[in-house]
């Protein structure tokens, strides 16, 4: 996609906004521009970039830590049919539940704190990145096994040249479809029993302190972070993953 | 130098492939393993790569019990043996860098391994300088053919082990590949074992041809083929005798 495109877009959505704010005229509508100020005002003055950084934390340790865990899984069940079989039914079970059911069970069992927030984020993201990097290591072709067997690589070899650079892109299309789920579920976890997020400081800006331009820059921040975290993943992607883009 | 001693191989519940198959090859010879499909032409070539372990009996080479891939053994398959998330050059690199991942161990890389050895005279050798920035998705069958070949001959192998490698070809790139082939081979003093179910190609690449024919093969038929690897062989009259030979012998066998 284009740049400019994108400028565009952006543009347009704000001109839309700036639009509808001035119709309505109503405070829980407050213009981009007062909204922009907030937002600067909320990073300047530490307030709202605190929030945020607890956010991107817990997405980013959750991220780290399925990543850690259900790649060598996945690779794992790919490359055995049996584990897999065995394994598979439950995957199948697990893999649609909607993890955003289970905040309330996670809230109970882990209490306050990033640790609940950081497993929530972890179950999404495991399973999907399990079940896409379970298939792509069972997709590949026993000849490039043998090839590359035959050229003296053992376990570890195969491990390193064949089977990690073949997860890569599964790891990342993985990431692209959940991260935006990720942090939907985060917000709505951070609702509860936290001071610290931007989930807690989009509610307690708006519905306690009626901060309706601090909530919208809170919805900014949690949007950005949503963005450049897809964005984050389409640069690593052209930059680990070059082959995919040519014809 | 390869030496089956009563070797069996047998899948399970299958009737087995080969029985009691006995068969040399002396270093410097060019063989094709020539037969129709389902034979075990491939079955024989992995287990000369020490891919497979026979049911029964054994496969030495030099004197030596073959139990893994030997590190002076190269193989080449017909298909999807290069990596599509590398380069061309980074294909011809791989074994080397498989070689330097482990070190010398006599195991995966030969004791005498040596991690200075230069791809570039290979990638130049086999023409791929102007495509060894590319995907193997991006370059032709031939090109691609090329790569594996300049891979597996980096490695400085003895015996050179090929499975089809030229079925999915054109008939000029496929005839170009195996001139290389045919040269490499007296160039580097190669011991070649080629599979194919194409008796033309057996006709060309063979000095002698080792014809299986549907399993259980209990003894090997052997073909002489002297003329072969000769400037023009493809335009004699030998060469055509030799087809219409080989033709009759497969059908009859089948």
């Amino acid at each position: 996609m284009k740049r400019r495109d994108l400028f565009l877009a952006l543009l347009g959505i704000t001109v839309a906004w700036q639009v509808l704010s001035t119709a309505l005229n109503l405070p829980i509508l407050p213009p981009p521009l007062l909204v922009l100020q907030a937002f600067f005002k909320g990073l300047g003055n530490g307030d709202l970039l605190r929030h945020a950084i607890a956010s991107l934390w817990r997405v980013v340790a959750g991220t780290a830590l399925s990543i850690a865990l259900a790649v060598p899984a996945g690779l794992v069940l790919g490359q055995s049919q049996r584990l897999n079989r065995f394994f598979s039914p439950l995957i199948y079970l697990t893999y649609p539940i909607p993890k955003v059911v289970l905040v309330p069970i996670v809230l109970l069992f882990f209490g306050i704190g990033d640790f609940p927030k950081i497993i929530l984020i972890f179950m999404i993201l495991f399973f999907q990145i399990l079940v896409l990097v379970r298939d792509q290591a069972a997709s590949i072709r026993p000849e490039l096994i043998q090839s590359v067997r035959s050229l003296g690589a053992g376990r570890r070899a195969l491990f390193r040249f064949v089977y990690l650079p073949a997860s890569l892109p599964a790891i990342l299309t993985a990431l692209r479809q959940s991260v935006g789920t990720a942090v939907a579920v985060l917000y709505v976890a951070e609702l509860f029993a936290t001071q610290r997020g931007l989930g807690y400081y989009i509610y307690y800006s708006g519905s306690t302190l009626f901060d309706y331009p601090a909530m919208y820059a809170g919805i900014l921040a949690l949007s950005l972070m949503g963005v450049s975290l897809y964005f984050g993943v389409d640069w690593l992607e052209r930059r680990w993953c070059p082959w995919l883009n040519v014809s | 130098m390869i030496h089956l001693e009563a070797l069996t191989y047998a899948y399970p519940n299958h009737v087995p492939i080969f029985e009691a198959f006995d068969w040399q090859a002396q270093r410097g010879e060019a063989w094709v393993v020539l037969g129709p499909s389902g034979c075990g032409k491939t079955t024989l070539l992995y287990l000369l790569a020490g891919l497979r372990q026979p049911t029964a009996g054994r496969v030495t080479i030099d004197g030596q019990p073959l139990i893994r891939p030997r590190p002076h053994t190269g193989l080449i398959l017909q298909d999807y043996g290069l990596l599509p998330w590398a380069t061309v050059r980074q294909n011809v690199e791989l074994g080397l860098r498989v070689r330097l991942f482990y070190g010398p161990d006599g195991k995966h890389a030969p004791e005498d391994f040596r991690p200075d050895v230069d791809i570039l005279p290979w990638i130049t050798r086999l023409g791929l300088a102007a495509v060894q920035n590319q995907y193997p998705g991006q370059i032709s069958g031939g090109q691609r053919q090329r790569t594996a070949i300049a891979r597996t001959l980096a490695l400085q192998p003895d015996l050179l082990l090929m499975d089809e490698p030229f079925s999915s070809l054109d008939a000029p790139t496929r005839e170009s590949l195996q001139n290389l082939t045919l040269e490499l081979w007296s160039e580097k003093k190669l011991t070649l074992v080629v599979v194919t179910h194409a008796i033309e190609e057996a006709a060309i690449l063979g000095q002698k041809i080792l014809l299986l024919s549907l399993p259980p093969n209990r003894q090997a038929t052997v073909i002489e083929n002297p003329g072969s690897a000769q400037v023009g062989f493809r335009d004699t009259a030998e060469y055509l005798a030799l087809c219409r030979e080989l033709r009759g012998r497969m059908e009859s066998s089948a």
